[in-house]
């Protein structure tokens, strides 16, 4: 039987306030266990919950960016049930009236082609804190830390059909948050995860089949690992003849497999009812228009801008516009060289693979798009080949320089690397090369023109790389042909 | 001196004829040989409250006085107070020393006002007769085998009994009205969101509100003047301005259009208590007021609607009692839950259980359309009766209880009939409307309170039209004879 | 009528992680049924189109400016609780 996959996803994404969603406290990450924690956050008897503005903006703006329907008029909800986690017993959350309603974003697949996957809603709500299971007197400890952060949970429809999708759709919601500047979007921390809901059906059909719940996977990697292997796991119940059951999973990363969460599931009924200690969340269309006007240029509109205003391909203006990082170290130095192309290749070539090379975020790259600038200028303007920018790149990238635009000129008067554009310099090196090779010269003028490049690679050698490769061309052919 | 009222022993102070610190003493000295009787109070801080007294003694001579400075009160043990036990009634809560204050108590220390102790209450507040007290029954002052009312059955016996001139209460249902009934004290509940929910336990939310229990409108409005006001801790706090509401008492009530429901005055109440409202509305009449029936059709709606709401509130609010972070743990928990349900096991009485057990029923997957939903629309039919009655009148008034007060025991094996005794009061809790119950007589030698209603935030009208009655009347001024 | 037996209350009480001991269940069965056949009165009204009430007064939330208020207080917060260890709280081991 042909099988179609089913996914949709629901992200958490922790907004970067300051403070908690209903407290005081603050949402720093890393601190000792509970010095974050007030008496709201502890939810001790008699506390109050009072509603962090800048959660319900963050919010907005996403809705916005994802073209949704923004609700005037939203409510918190509790969300009952009891985990040592959840000092209140309930989450407050939003079940009946979310703040954001239907949107949609495009993710691009393999092929290049786009797809529009619907965002269903939106809505805000308090994180939990953390259970330490490690043995703290054969007990599990509690650190509310993170209780009360604010969280936006964005729920997909069930559009996407393979894992890859959801990856591509997962990457791009994480892109918009961080354009937003909404959240952080750090997944060590935290501060962005994924559930997966994950069904297949026979082809053709219409009805969706029973789905898997897999629980709080935290990098894009293992989002495509744990569908996979879910799909795997679904298939081989349903080619065996039998049926899936509706549950909530957990991924195993080490293992690579996904387990049955039963202890979530054991009376599962949490009982939502409007939260009586806060009242409706109301905005209006004046202050959601006032929200609108401080979007950022977001990725779809700054890659449609690569290209129509600076030429780029769409593939380049693609990839410059995926990390909001990335997309304003670009226009940074692309501004400063008035060059975009050479500012393209060398963002997508030599500043990722570096970055890669040393499993670096572009937000962390060593060198800054001043010190680029300044090497970029030294290879417009001929003081050295692209060739030799990469070692001097390079040493940037060690921790060579101050981090300013002079960093480029003084490692290249440091290293000896300028180049060399003195003719009777070049002539000299040129004459030397021309007269320890009678044999290749002898070939050259007897017709084999391709030894062009055995001459110039010597040239180059010779002058440790720095003689100008477009002098030396001439001059050689001038010299050879003579 | 402990017959005199907050206006009173304020002038006394000012006067010089007393200290805050002599006068904290004799408050202490009449609980400790009296209390025993009673067991209106959960905890006594004298330290605490001599300490206060001093300083309020100090700030006296350095002129920075206000009318509460170093006058002596008790607070309902439902509203955290730094580094005192707050129990809320509850064994859950025994252990319970609070870190921090109420918003409410912060107030009252801000004024200079001295706290003697935390009085006893019905369990979490859920009761009309504080029999569900973990820490026992209180006794009412006027009649030892009747009970004082409840929830804040405690506070009202202690400032009946003169164990203090003043006290808070809470009000849900009807638990500052109720007992201010039973024990012959005037007692206010505020408009919702007149005074700030922050460190007051919640019982239920959409419904709680703080007030004073005094023993005259006068007294009344200088506590309200302290405890009312907007709270940035608190979302349902209203931000609206707080009058002076003493400023009015002396308004002239002449022309005054009093509403009276005929469902208060249907099947149901006591006759005896029935005759002395009458007789208390006849003197209003005296007094100008002119009087006209009213209806309010969805009156007997307002039972089974509250005792959704407020269990359904309830049922979440206490599920914080976890045994976790704070309160009563059970010993030697085996597992999670097991760590959970013997906790709350052991901490919980048998209303409490209940209340969080018609919650949870009436929350739960299936049913919350038919309970919760339903309840909350028949919670704005209620309210609306009130408003368009409010398009004819200034005031509704009624009794604040169908009987005076019942025997200890009497009720407990019949919870609905319990639940009744609120009849005339859960209404208001529901449209979030102020209620006051003033002294108006006595029936088989017990007090009885006639409620006056208003509309939002009429707590000077609901006050002005109180003292007036009090300035002709001296129902307010009898005392217990024991406790005289 | 609502009928609660024995084995709703159990179902309710553990939803509401609530110890109830085996012999006061009947008990509360039948309280919970009373209270319940008290509440069905509200099914004689007709409530079609009314919008559900869910605060007394027609408010709006207020907003709070998103500044850090709160210091680190868990010396004084954890005093009395009933038990931690290295400023954690503890609870029977949690098997995920």
């Amino acid at each position: 039987m042909q099988w179609e996959v089913v996914i949709g996803l629901e992200i958490h994404v922790q907004l970067s306030t300051k403070s908690k969603i209903f407290s005081g406290a603050s949402t720093a990450y890393g601190a000792e266990p509970n010095t974050q924690a007030c008496t709201v956050d502890l939810g001790l008897p008699g506390v109050l919950p009072v509603f962090n503005g800048e959660a319900l903006k963050k919010s907005v703006m996403f809705g916005l960016a994802v073209g949704a329907q923004i609700n005037e008029r939203s409510v918190f909800d509790r969300k009952n049930y009891f985990y040592p986690d959840s000092p209140k017993a309930y989450q407050i959350s939003q079940l009946y009236y979310p703040v954001v309603g239907e949107g949609h974003i495009d993710i691009v697949l393999e092929d290049g082609s786009q797809k529009r996957i619907g965002v269903t809603r939106a809505h805000m709500e308090e994180d939990a804190g953390k259970s330490l299971h490690e043995n703290f007197h054969k007990q599990t400890g509690i650190d509310l830390n993170r209780a009360g952060t604010p969280l936006l949970e964005i729920v997909s429809e069930p559009d996407m059909r393979s894992p890859k999708e959801a990856v591509a759709y997962m990457r791009k919601i994480h892109s918009i948050v961080r354009y937003l500047g909404i959240s952080d979007g750090n997944m060590q921390e935290g501060s962005f995860r994924c559930d997966a809901n994950v069904s297949l059906r026979p082809k053709g059909q219409e009805e969706f089949g029973t789905r898997a719940e897999l629980k709080n996977i935290n990098s894009f990697r293992f989002v495509e690992k744990a569908i996979n292997v879910e799909i795997e796991r679904q298939m081989d119940i349903l080619e065996s003849g039998g049926t899936v059951t509706q549950e909530t999973r957990l991924y195993d990363s080490e293992k690579n497999e996904t387990r049955s969460m039963r202890s979530k599931e054991e009376a599962n009924d949490y009982r939502y009812f409007p939260d009586p200690d806060l009242l409706p969340i109301v905005i209006s269309a004046e202050e959601i228009e006032a929200i609108r006007k401080t979007l950022p240029e977001l990725p779809d509109a700054k890659c449609a801008r690569y290209m129509e205003q600076l030429g780029l391909s769409e593939k380049d203006a693609r990839a410059l516009t995926v990390d909001r990082d990335m997309a304003e170290y670009y226009e940074q130095v692309q501004q400063a060289v008035d060059d975009a192309k050479m500012a393209a290749n060398w963002l997508l070539g030599e500043v990722s693979a570096m970055n890669n090379k040393n499993g670096l975020e572009f937000k962390d790259c060593p060198v800054n798009a001043v010190q680029l600038t300044g090497l970029l200028k030294r290879v417009k303007d001929n003081t050295i080949s692209g060739k030799i920018a990469k070692e001097v790149f390079e040493a940037m990238f060690t921790g060579e320089g101050s981090g300013g635009e002079g960093d480029a000129d003084t490692i290249i008067d440091k290293k000896g690397l300028k180049q060399i554009t003195d003719t009777g310099a070049i002539e000299a090196i040129i004459d030397e090369v021309i007269a320890n090779n009678p044999g290749q010269v002898a070939e050259f003028q007897s017709g084999k023109d391709k030894l062009i490049g055995f001459f110039v690679g010597q040239v180059m050698k010779a002058s440790k790389g720095k003689a100008n490769p477009g002098q030396v061309n001439q001059i050689l052919m001038q010299k050879l042909r003579s | 001196m402990y017959n005199k009222t907050i206006a009173e022993l304020s002038a006394g102070l000012e006067a010089g004829e007393f200290s805050s610190v002599e006068l904290t003493q004799v408050y202490l000295d009449r609980i400790n040989s009296l209390d025993e009787q009673l067991n209106s109070f959960i905890t006594v801080t004298p330290e605490r409250a001599l300490e206060q007294a001093k300083n309020a003694d100090i700030q006296r001579a350095a002129g920075n006085a206000g009318i509460l400075n170093g006058i002596p009160l008790a607070q309902k043990d439902i509203f955290c107070t730094k580094d005192v036990k707050t129990s809320c009634g509850s064994k859950m809560l025994d252990p319970f020393i609070s870190p921090y204050n109420a918003t409410t108590i912060n107030k009252f220390n801000d004024s200079g006002a001295v706290m003697l102790g935390k009085t006893n209450m019905d369990e979490f507040a859920m009761g009309s007769s504080n029999e569900t007290s973990w820490y026992g029954p209180v006794k009412n002052p006027w009649k030892q085998d009747a009970v004082p009312g409840g929830s804040s059955g405690g506070s009202a016996a202690a400032v009946a009994a003169r164990l203090a001139p003043a006290a808070t209460g809470t009000d849900t249902g009807g638990s500052i009205r109720q007992p201010a009934s039973f024990c012959g004290i005037t007692g206010l509940k505020p408009t919702y969101g007149r005074v700030s929910r922050y460190g007051m336990i919640a019982f239920a939310s959409s419904l709680d509100q703080a007030g004073p229990m005094t023993r005259t409108a006068e007294d009344a409005a200088l506590m309200l003047n302290v405890m009312a006001g907007m709270d940035p801790r608190d979302s349902t706090s209203v931000d609206e301005a707080v009058p002076d509401y003493t400023a009015n008492l002396n308004d002239s009530i002449e022309g005054l259009k009093i509403g009276l429901p005929k469902e208060y005055f249907s099947e149901g109440l006591d006759d005896s208590v029935a005759k002395v409202i009458e007789s208390a509305v006849k003197e209003y009449e005296k007094m100008g007021a002119v009087i006209k029936e009213i209806s309010l059709p969805t009156s007997n709606l307002a039972v089974p609607t509250y005792y959704i709401i407020a269990p359904s509130e309830c049922s979440s609010n206490l599920s914080r009692m976890d045994g976790v972070r704070f309160g009563h743990r059970c010993k030697d928990p085996k597992d999670l839950n097991d760590l959970y349900i013997r906790s709350r096991g052991e901490g919980f009485g048998p209303e409490v259980k209940r209340r969080i057990l018609v919650g949870t029923y009436a929350l739960s997957e299936g049913f919350y359309d038919a309970y919760y939903v339903k309840a909350q629309k028949t919670r704005r039919l209620i309210a609306n009766d009130f408003n368009q009655a409010f398009d004819d009148v200034d005031v509704i008034m009624g009794p604040a209880a169908p009987s005076t007060a019942f025997n200890i025991g009497e009720l407990t094996d019949d919870p609905i009939t319990m639940y009744l005794s609120d009849i005339y009061t859960i209404a208001v809790n529901l449209a979030g409307l102020p209620g006051m119950s003033i002294p108006a007589g006595f029936a088989n030698d017990m007090p009885v309170g006639l409620q006056l209603i208003g509309k939002h935030f009429a707590e000077s009208k609901l006050l002005n039209v109180a003292h007036q009655f009090q300035k002709e009347t001296d129902w307010h001024l009898k005392a217990p004879a024991s406790f005289k | 009528m609502s009928r609660l037996d024995k084995s709703d209350v159990e179902k309710i009480a553990f939803l509401a992680r609530l110890g109830v001991d085996e012999q006061d269940m009947p008990e509360y069965a039948a309280n919970l049924s009373n209270i319940l056949d008290m509440v069905e009165q509200l099914n004689s009204v007709d409530t079609d189109g009314v919008k559900p009430m869910a605060h007394p007064l027609d408010a709006v939330q207020r907003l709070r400016a998103d500044e850090v208020t709160e210091v680190n207080d868990r010396e004084n917060l954890q005093s009395h609780a009933p038990e931690t260890a290295e400023g954690l709280y503890l609870v029977p081991r949690v098997v995920e």
